[in-house]
Order: C-alpha cells, then sequence, then structure tokens
C-alpha cells in the first residue's frame, strides 16, 4: 500500500484506441447513409447549443465564486415555466388553434424576456440572501443550493402541475430550413445554435475585452487580491450570479420552445451541466463548449448507432456518457480546462 | 486548512471517560427498540420505525465517508439501488429477469455486484474532492437511474414488482416484525462494524487523509487506494440498505432511487449530523415522521403548502439545519451540551464543537 505506482499511461492508450474504434464505427455508419448521419449530427449539435448556454452559466458562478448551483436546473425550468405561462395567459397563446391564438413574435420574446430577467434577480436575491455570508464554504453553499432546488421543485409541481407543456414559436417563423440536402427544424438550428453562438462569443468579448471581464478573469484567480485593490468583489460577485441565473433562465425559455417544460428537466439540466463541466473543467468557458458538444454528439450518435446488426443497444446509451466522464477523470480528474480550485 | 491536533482525531475529540456512558445509552437504546414491537402498532412499527432503520442505514453509508474519510458522496443512491435491482431481477418476481434464485444466495449477489460497482466508483472519484467529489458521485448516481429507467429488460420504468422475500422476512405486509428485527441487527451491525472500523490502522489512515491528504501522501499513504476503498466500504452499507428498502416494499423501480432520493438520503444525513454516525438514524427517524405524519396535520395554505407539499417541509427543515447547524441535530446537542460544561467549568476551557472541528476538516484541501 505504500508504493505509489504511476499507471497513467494505460488508461491514455486505452482511451486512445476506444475513440478511434468509435469514430471508424460512426465514419462506417456514416458513409451508409450520409442523410440520416447528417441529421443525427445536427441532432448533436441543437443539443449541445442548449447544453452550453445552461453551462455557460453554471461554470461562470463556479469560475469566479467557487459557488456550485446545484439550484441552476431548477432556475431553468423555472423560467421555462414563467415563459409558458405568460405566453399562455396573457397572450392567449395555445398549441390548440381553435382555443387559442398562435404565437407571434411579440408574444414569444416578451415572455422570454421577462422570464429571463426573473429567474436573473431571482438568482442574486438566491445569492445576497443565502450564500454570500457563507462565502469559502463551498460544501456549505453546495448544501444550501440543494435545498432550495428541493423546495423549487416542490413548488413547481404544486403551482404548475405535472403536464409536459411547451412554449410556442412565432407561427410566422419557418417550421424547417433546407441545409446540405436534408430538412431541419428551423427553431433548433436556427435560434438556439444562434443564440448559443451570440452569447458564446459575447461572453468572450465581455470577458477578455471588458474591465468587468478583466475583474472577473483576476478573481477567478486571486479573489483576495482583487478585493484587496481595492474593486468591490461583492458587487462583482453579485454581477456574475446575475449573468450565471441570466443564462440558467434564457436557456429554459429556448429550451422550454425547443423541447418541452416538464417536471425533472431540473435534475436532468443540472445532470448535463455537470458532466459538461467535469469534462470540460470548471470555470471554462472554452471547457464548457467542447464539453456540451461532447455529450450533445454521444447523446444522438448513441440513439442511433448503437445497433450492430440485429443487436440493438440503444437503450443502453446512457453509459455511453458515464464512459465518457470516467474516461475525461481517468486522464485528467479537473476535466479538460480546470485548474486546482 | 486543518490543523495537526486534528489528525487523527476520532469523529470528536471525546475523552475516555465520556465514551462510557455512550456505550450505556446505545445499550438502554437497543433494548428499548428491541421492547418496541410490543409498545407501538404495526403501522407507527413498519411505516416509522423500520423505515427509518433502512434509511438510517442508507443514511450512515453517507456519513461514513464524509466523517471518517471527508467526502461528501451523492453517489450511495446509485450504489443502493444497483444492490436492489440485482437481487429483485435474480429472484422470481413480475418484471425483470425473474430468474428464480434462492433470495439468500441472490441478496448475497446483490450486496456484491454493488460493493464491487462502489469500488469501480471509488476508483473513478478518488483522486477528486470535495465539490468536484460531490458532483461526480451525484453523476453516478443519476446515471443508474437512467440506465435503470432506459434497460427494460432489467427494470424500466414501472420497475419489478412483488419481489420474493427470503423466508425469514415473510410477507412485511402481513407480519412487519421479522423485517423490523432484520433491519435492527442490520443497523446494529453497521454502527458497531463502522466504529469498530475507524479504530483499525485502514480507519486511522483513512482520517488522516480526511484531515490532510498531502501529508499522508509524503508519509508513503496511497491517498487515492484508501479513498477507493472506503468508497467500497460505504458501497457495502448502502448495499444492505438497498436491500432491506426492496424487502420493505416487496418491489424496486426507477421512482425510488431517482434524485429525490439521491437528495432525500442527503437530507436525512444532513439533518441528523453529517460528522457523527448516530446522527443517521436520527435523521432518519425525524425524516420518516415528517414523512408520515405532515400528509396528515398540514394545512393547506394556497398553492405553496397542504398535505402533499412533504418536499417542500422536508426542503425547509433542510435549509435551516444547513444555515443554522452544519453538525446537524447531533451538532445542535452537542453544541448545547458544550455550553452547558463551559458555563459549569467556567469559560478558560471552551474548545470548538465536534462540528466546527470537522466542518474545517471536511473542507477540500489543495493537493
Amino acid at each position: 500500500m505504500s508504493s505509489q505506482f504511476d499507471l497513467r499511461i494505460v488508461p491514455r492508450l486505452v482511451l486512445a484506441l476506444a475513440g478511434a474504434v468509435v469514430v471508424a464505427w460512426i465514419a462506417y455508419k456514416g458513409l451508409q447513409d450520409g442523410r440520416i448521419f447528417w441529421i443525427v449530427t445536427l441532432n448533436g449539435i441543437t443539443l449541445a447549443a442548449l447544453f452550453f448556454v445552461v453551462s455557460a452559466g453554471f461554470t461562470l458562478i463556479f469560475g469566479l465564486m467557487r459557488v456550485v448551483n446545484m439550484a441552476h436546473g431548477s432556475l431553468y425550468l423555472l423560467a421555462g415555466y414563467i415563459a409558458f405561462t405568460i405566453q399562455t395567459n396573457n397572450y392567449g397563446v395555445s398549441s390548440n388553434l381553435l382555443s387559442g391564438n398562435p404565437a407571434s413574435f411579440t408574444s414569444w420574446i416578451v415572455p422570454l424576456v421577462i422570464a429571463t430577467s426573473v429567474i436573473g434577480v431571482v438568482g442574486v436575491l438566491m445569492q445576497q440572501v443565502f450564500l454570500r455570508w457563507n462565502q469559502g464554504q463551498d460544501l456549505r453553499q453546495a448544501l444550501i443550493t440543494i435545498a432550495i432546488s428541493v423546495i423549487l421543485a416542490d413548488q413547481m409541481v404544486a403551482h404548475f402541475g405535472g403536464i409536459a407543456e411547451s412554449i410556442q414559436q412565432p407561427a410566422a417563423w419557418p417550421d424547417s430550413v433546407q441545409l446540405f440536402g436534408v430538412r431541419y427544424g428551423f427553431f433548433r438550428l436556427v435560434v438556439v445554435v444562434g443564440a448559443a453562438l451570440a452569447i458564446g462569443a459575447l461572453l468572450f468579448l465581455v470577458i477578455k475585452r471588458t474591465r468587468f471581464g478583466m475583474i472577473i478573469r483576476a478573481g477567478v484567480d486571486d479573489r483576495a487580491m482583487v478585493s484587496a485593490l481595492g474593486v468591490n468583489i461583492q458587487l462583482v460577485f453579485a454581477g456574475a450570479f446575475f449573468i450565471g441565473a441570466l443564462l440558467a433562465g434564457l436557456a429554459g425559455s429556448l429550451g422550454g420552445t425547443m423541447i418541452a417544460v416538464q417536471p425533472g428537466n431540473d435534475s436532468a439540466f443540472l445532470l448535463d451541466s455537470l458532466i459538461v463541466v467535469i469534462i470540460g473543467g470548471m470555470g471554462s468557458l472554452g471547457g464548457a463548449a467542447i464539453g456540451s458538444i461532447a455529450l450533445g454528439l454521444v447523446n444522438s450518435y448513441a440513439d442511433v448507432y448503437l445497433k450492430f446488426g440485429t443487436t440493438d443497444l440503444t437503450n443502453y446509451a446512457i453509459l455511453l456518457t458515464f464512459v465518457l466522464v470516467v474516461a475525461m477523470l481517468a486522464v485528467r480528474p479537473l476535466g479538460l480546462f480546470g485548474r486546482p480550485a | 486548512v486543518s490543523t495537526a491536533s486534528s489528525v487523527i482525531a476520532g469523529p470528536g475529540p471525546r475523552s475516555r471517560s465520556s465514551r462510557i456512558p455512550q456505550w450505556v445509552a446505545l445499550g438502554v437504546l437497543v433494548i428499548f427498540l428491541a421492547g418496541a414491537p410490543s409498545v407501538v402498532d404495526s403501522f407507527t412499527l413498519s411505516q416509522i420505525l423500520t423505515k427509518a432503520l433502512w434509511l438510517g442505514i442508507a443514511a450512515a453509508s453517507l456519513i461514513f465517508l464524509s466523517s471518517y474519510g471527508g467526502m461528501i458522496s451523492l453517489g450511495q443512491t446509485g450504489i443502493f439501488a444497483v444492490a436492489g435491482f440485482t437481487m429483485a431481477n435474480l429472484v422470481h418476481a413480475e418484471g425483470g429477469k425473474n430468474l428464480g434464485w434462492d433470495p439468500l444466495a441472490a441478496t448475497a449477489a446483490g450486496i456484491l455486484v454493488a460493493t464491487a460497482f462502489g469500488l469501480m466508483c471509488g476508483a473513478i472519484a478518488a483522486r477528486s474532492y470535495g465539490i468536484y467529489f460531490l458532483m461526480i458521485t451525484l453523476a453516478i448516481s443519476v446515471i443508474v437511474f437512467y440506465f435503470f429507467a432506459q434497460v427494460t429488460t432489467l427494470s424500466g420504468y414501472g420497475g419489478i414488482r412483488s419481489v420474493t422475500p427470503p423466508p425469514l422476512i415473510g410477507n412485511p405486509v402481513l407480519n412487519p416484525l421479522p423485517l423490523y428485527y432484520t433491519s435492527l441487527v442490520a443497523s446494529i451491525a453497521v454502527y458497531t462494524g463502522i466504529r469498530y472500523l475507524a479504530r483499525t490502522p485502514f480507519g486511522l489512515a483513512l482520517q488522516g487523509i480526511r484531515d490532510d491528504p498531502a501529508r499522508m501522501q509524503a508519509l508513503g499513504f496511497n491517498v487515492a487506494l484508501h479513498r477507493a476503498l472506503a468508497f467500497g466500504v460505504g458501497a457495502f452499507v448502502a448495499s444492505i440498505a438497498g436491500i432491506l428498502s426492496v424487502w420493505y416494499t416487496t418491489q424496486v423501480s426507477p421512482g425510488g432511487v431517482n434524485v429525490a432520493m439521491t437528495i432525500n438520503i442527503l437530507i436525512i444525513a444532513v439533518v441528523g449530523g453529517l460528522y457523527r454516525l448516530e446522527g443517521a438514524w436520527i435523521g432518519a427517524l425525524v425524516f420518516s415522521l415528517i414523512d408520515n405524519y405532515s400528509r396528515v396535520w398540514l394545512p393547506n395554505v394556497g398553492d405553496w403548502l397542504g398535505p402533499e407539499r412533504f418536499e417542500t417541509v422536508i426542503g425547509v427543515i433542510f435549509l435551516v439545519i444547513v444555515l443554522a447547524s452544519p453538525g446537524g441535530l447531533v451538532g445542535i446537542w452537542e453544541s448545547v451540551w458544550a455550553r452547558r460544561n463551559r458555563a459549569m467549568r467556567g469559560p478558560a476551557e471552551g474548545s470548538g464543537t465536534v462540528a466546527e472541528v470537522v466542518d474545517e476538516a471536511v473542507e477540500p484541501h489543495a493537493v
């Protein structure tokens, strides 16, 4: 037990081999039917776009404040419900055209903006009321956010019921677009991917080019020093939490239109954010992007390509996610771009 | 963060003299629990006491890891589920593989498979600390949930019903006594087993690693191996709870091992006290009491509160405990006790409560 043997080279070799086999298998299936391959890839990329918007907020909050916001998924779901409720109650929009109006651009964007801002404010309140005075105790903060997520999940069931709903996209928008010979959902491909790219670019610019971003980067490296230099670090923390929650809210509104709003989405998207940042490394935006793409592609390829002859293993797709996490941790315990706390 | 004095201290710095009354209290408690069936009705016995005992074992596996290993794991539910589903698939049941094994052999197999799975998860997670460890183990639980929900040959969303218990247990609905005593014996075995393990060289090394992994590494201990093995021990304990839970409900379904269950076990551990083993069963008792009676007396307050809103109540209690006392109910008891002693002895002798000392130790270390 006393010797510390180094076997780290073994997992790397195994992983490289396994990765090569997987890529070869997907390439083989892709060459067989290029159309399906392309649709499956687009599924993965659009899913990845949504994952990125959710996990960017998660990783931003962690990077700066070392707070793992376990209520992030709850904020995501709450935003979806708020947007859905406003769209239904205030604009009379319904998927059933006999009893309600079709959605216009206004009746889609206004609920989205309101829901997103409300969630941003909820995030700041949560940070100010519960987390601020526990700074530095990261496990305790995680437990506090878990408690909040338990309460929120139960209250959402009480107020919004257990039925899956979905936010209607503007009726004027096309249902699908033509891309490389296949028709693909307009909202998923153009709106969600576009939003993810815009947010990625915006966050990159804010973090690399503005004074606020400079303070955030410095804060990630050394909070105490930034504070000592006269920066109001509490204000920066509140700002970061606002942006992080805002992103969860935006993702919830987008995801509610793209997929659905239903109980259980909160833990599902918390898990997705966790996996993304475990792969990419906590606190890194680039890591979140790469982690999202990896998770999105693995999810969608596994759903279709886990068929070998007559053996259908697509039910086991979830295990591949596990393998992905295990593989990353075996090689890099802190994820691709993670740094020790 | 850590102090030299806390290395190789048990989960609580208690003097030798205070240890004897503790064992006496434990003995009295066991005698009381053994006689409980003649005092309480069978509904209370089954719905409160038996449930509290197996939930307590599940929480004890978490508290063992947090108090002795400094690892707060959310993976216990996943392991709990693997044990339950393995056992349920092997015996006669509606759904699943229905292989018709002898229930006791299936139980042993369930515990074995879950412990092996736990060791594997431990090997994966052992190099991560604090919050990273929490997230990785949460991912393990959630993935196990999705696995059993999606793989219809092993379970599917409906789960496995009418699982055959061993003849020793019989039908727990008709006669709750055998399962109650089995759970009681299992709880005592788990409690004393963990207390014993904590004093073995392995247990002491584990506590050293909890307090200062870097120092233990420098002393020549294989830190990752110790942590992985400890996770395996925790998995063994969790698998016992998993088996008991299947006997208790005679069925197992993914709905019983979802994130809510993961959180419930964490809540039980935190409410009882993350750093004291006894807290597991205290938390579990409080949990099952609230679980049962909140559905009766909780008033309707708009949509916010009512008989259906058990999760809200338990969530608020959890929040209050986390905010007010990191040591849980046991921690509150101890700080009251310490304050009383301090008042009697004078202020000079006062020292931090157990929870304060260990809370510091459980914070992740830079390695």
